[in-house]
């Protein structure tokens, strides 16, 4: 229990964010027109790409070669989730822009 | 200027980063969810991405340390950008949903090879303070647990919508699940009541948690039927966004905190919200009791009518209303362009043609819409089901065009059916029914159709492309 207390004393200002973020989180997309579900999932798939940057620190502080190895897997595959998100939502939503 | 201001000065810059970064995000999704801004939300949430990763590259200190390996870690970003930004412009927009599934498998992924490898280096000193027992290895395991689960149902999600994995359903199955998950929970407590000097010492504990999360997330999505995908889908890009979240507690990174929180928490209620516009439940998908095909469907008696293509072009062209109702059948033949062709044709003649769009038309909730927006059908003409109904009784021809379970009137009138209660655009209330197929096959729910055997259906069997690209021919004619 004092362990448990203590980790909460330690962590109060990320537990406030963490609570206020899953709030926000369900607040900011709880209005989606169903037509939207998919570009918003798609777009969403591409901010949890966000882990490239533990990646990069991994990879950055990385001394043995199999650290190397996967960090850099980490890196790649990191980008792949950055790049091929962002990409393939701005595809998705240039199609209903075009007719207005 | 000595060292250490330089060095406090680059965090705060970083640590400012962050926040605009956060915010970026935050914006960025709420946009996302309006039809007119979702361009630029995605644009925005994007430079937050960049600004970040640029700020971490330069400005990322552990114990003093900088960034090294920078080398080999723009290599590995110029790989991943080449490859992601060719696989997202190449793909066709059908393939849609098994491509946002293949991505999200790959952030899992980064997340479970980051905890892989910050496991070995969780600092003595905790460890001789607190033991395993601390907030560290807790969310360097639940990282790795989570990010791993959703590799690997991601790559079976996005195999089984890729159609080169079958489905598996074996009753026992959700014992075995379950049996895993008490197991990983288990060994995740066990792990972290070891008594050691260093973490590195249980390493291969941490491998064998690592394969065992990996076979729950394969065997999780195994029996989970295809109509289902999208949930699961959303589902495990929400599971993606807690993994981030994971990492940005072992580094202190408000970035990927909120980053990772905000996907975490909007994912699962766009999840929920996908739920309920399938009226499914969220239990019921996980625990996959989908379309188990093992009720006997109301017997099929009746006979299928036929049409030919010169009656269906005389029934459309002189019609008043006209809706359509595509399906993943449309999307799968590319018919969408020739589809858009057959409505301006009727158009020209004076009918009014709508499109019906059931929520979960294609494999993903929004799927059609952006498969038919791609074909300059104009948003306008876009009618969702619930919209549609009323009308559809003063609806000459409806239009069924490989459409399948999101017409089945079972729905509404079979409680055994496993799709009883879902939402369906009812077809049947209009005078004329045309239904084009290529066959008697069943849809993604695997059960029977009676609305094929209503005496107002007309069936039009063929390819949906070469049949409409038929009808139009036919309606030119006239």
């Amino acid at each position: 229990m004092e362990g448990f207390l203590k980790f909460f004393m330690e962590n109060r200002a990320i537990i406030y964010m963490v609570i206020l973020s899953i709030f926000l989180g369900i607040e900011v997309i709880s209005h989606v027109p169903a037509i939207l579900h998919t570009p918003l999932m798609s777009g969403a798939n591409a901010i949890h790409g966000v882990v490239i940057i533990g990646a990069i620190i991994v990879m950055g502080h990385a001394e043995t070669t199999g650290a190397m190895i996967l960090g850099f897997l980490a890196v790649v595959l990191g980008t792949l989730n950055v790049v091929g998100g962002f990409v393939v939502t701005d595809r998705m939503l240039e199609m209903f822009k075009k007719k207005k | 200027m000595n060292n250490l201001s330089l060095f406090s000065a680059g965090i705060s810059v970083l640590e400012i980063v962050y926040i605009l970064a956060s915010i970026l995000f935050i914006l960025g999704l709420k946009m996302l969810s309006h039809p007119l801004t979702a361009r630029r939300g995605n644009f925005l949430a994007a430079i937050g991405m960049v600004m970040a990763i640029i700020a971490t590259i330069l400005f990322h200190r552990k114990d003093g340390e900088p960034i090294r390996n920078l080398g080999f870690i723009l290599v590995a970003m110029v790989i991943g950008t080449i490859i992601g930004w060719f696989i997202a412009k190449r793909v066709k927009m059908t393939a849609m949903p098994q491509l946002v599934s293949f991505f999200n498998g790959m952030g899992g992924a980064a997340a479970a090879l980051i905890s892989m490898m910050e496991f070995p280096h969780v600092s003595p000193e905790l460890i001789a303070r607190t033991g395993m027992a601390n907030g560290h290895v807790l969310a360097i395991l639940l990282g790795l647990v989570i990010g791993s689960v959703s590799w690997a149902g991601s790559m079976i999600a996005f195999g089984k919508l890729d159609g080169w994995i079958g489905d598996l359903r074996v009753k026992a199955m959700r014992y075995v699940n379950i049996t895993i998950l008490v197991f990983i929970i288990g060994f995740v407590v066990y792990i972290m009541t070891r008594d050691v000097q260093a973490s590195s010492e249980l390493t291969p504990l941490v491998i064998i948690l690592f394969v065992t999360a990996v076979v729950y997330g394969v065997l999780f999505v195994m029996p989970i039927g295809g109509a289902d995908m999208p949930v699961v889908i959303s589902l495990l890009n929400s599971f993606t966004g807690m993994a981030a979240a994971m990492g940005g507690f072992l580094y202190s990174n408000q970035a990927m905190l909120t980053g990772g929180i905000l996907v975490g928490s909007a994912g699962t209620i766009l999840t929920v919200l996908m739920c309920r516009a399938m009226n499914r439940s969220l239990l019921n998908i996980i625990v996959g009791v989908f379309g188990g095909g093992g009720q006997a469907a109301a017997s099929t008696t009746g006979t299928v009518k036929e049409i030919t293509v010169s009656d269906a072009a005389v029934l459309l062209s002189y019609s008043k209303k006209v809706v359509i109702v595509p399906g993943y059948g449309l999307a799968v033949a590319q018919a969408q362009h020739i589809c858009h062709e057959l409505d301006k044709l009727l158009d020209e003649k004076g009918v009014e043609v709508k499109y019906a769009i059931h929520p979960v038309a294609g494999r993903m909730p929004g799927h059609m819409n952006v498969l038919l927006a791609e074909a300059d059908v104009p948003y306008e003409q876009l009618i969702e089901s619930d919209e549609i109904n009323p009308d559809l009784p003063n609806t000459d021809v409806v239009v069924v065009i490989g459409a399948n379970d999101v017409v089945n009137p079972a729905a509404e009138d079979d409680p055994s059916s496993p799709i009883y209660g879902m939402p369906i655009v009812k077809v049947r209330d209009a005078k004329n029914i045309i239904v084009m197929k290529r066959g008697m096959g069943k849809g993604y729910a695997a059960i029977e159709n009676m609305l094929f055997f209503n005496d107002k259906t007309r069936m039009l069997f063929g390819d949906a492309k070469t049949t409409l690209q038929n009808l139009v021919n036919e309606v030119k004619a006239l």
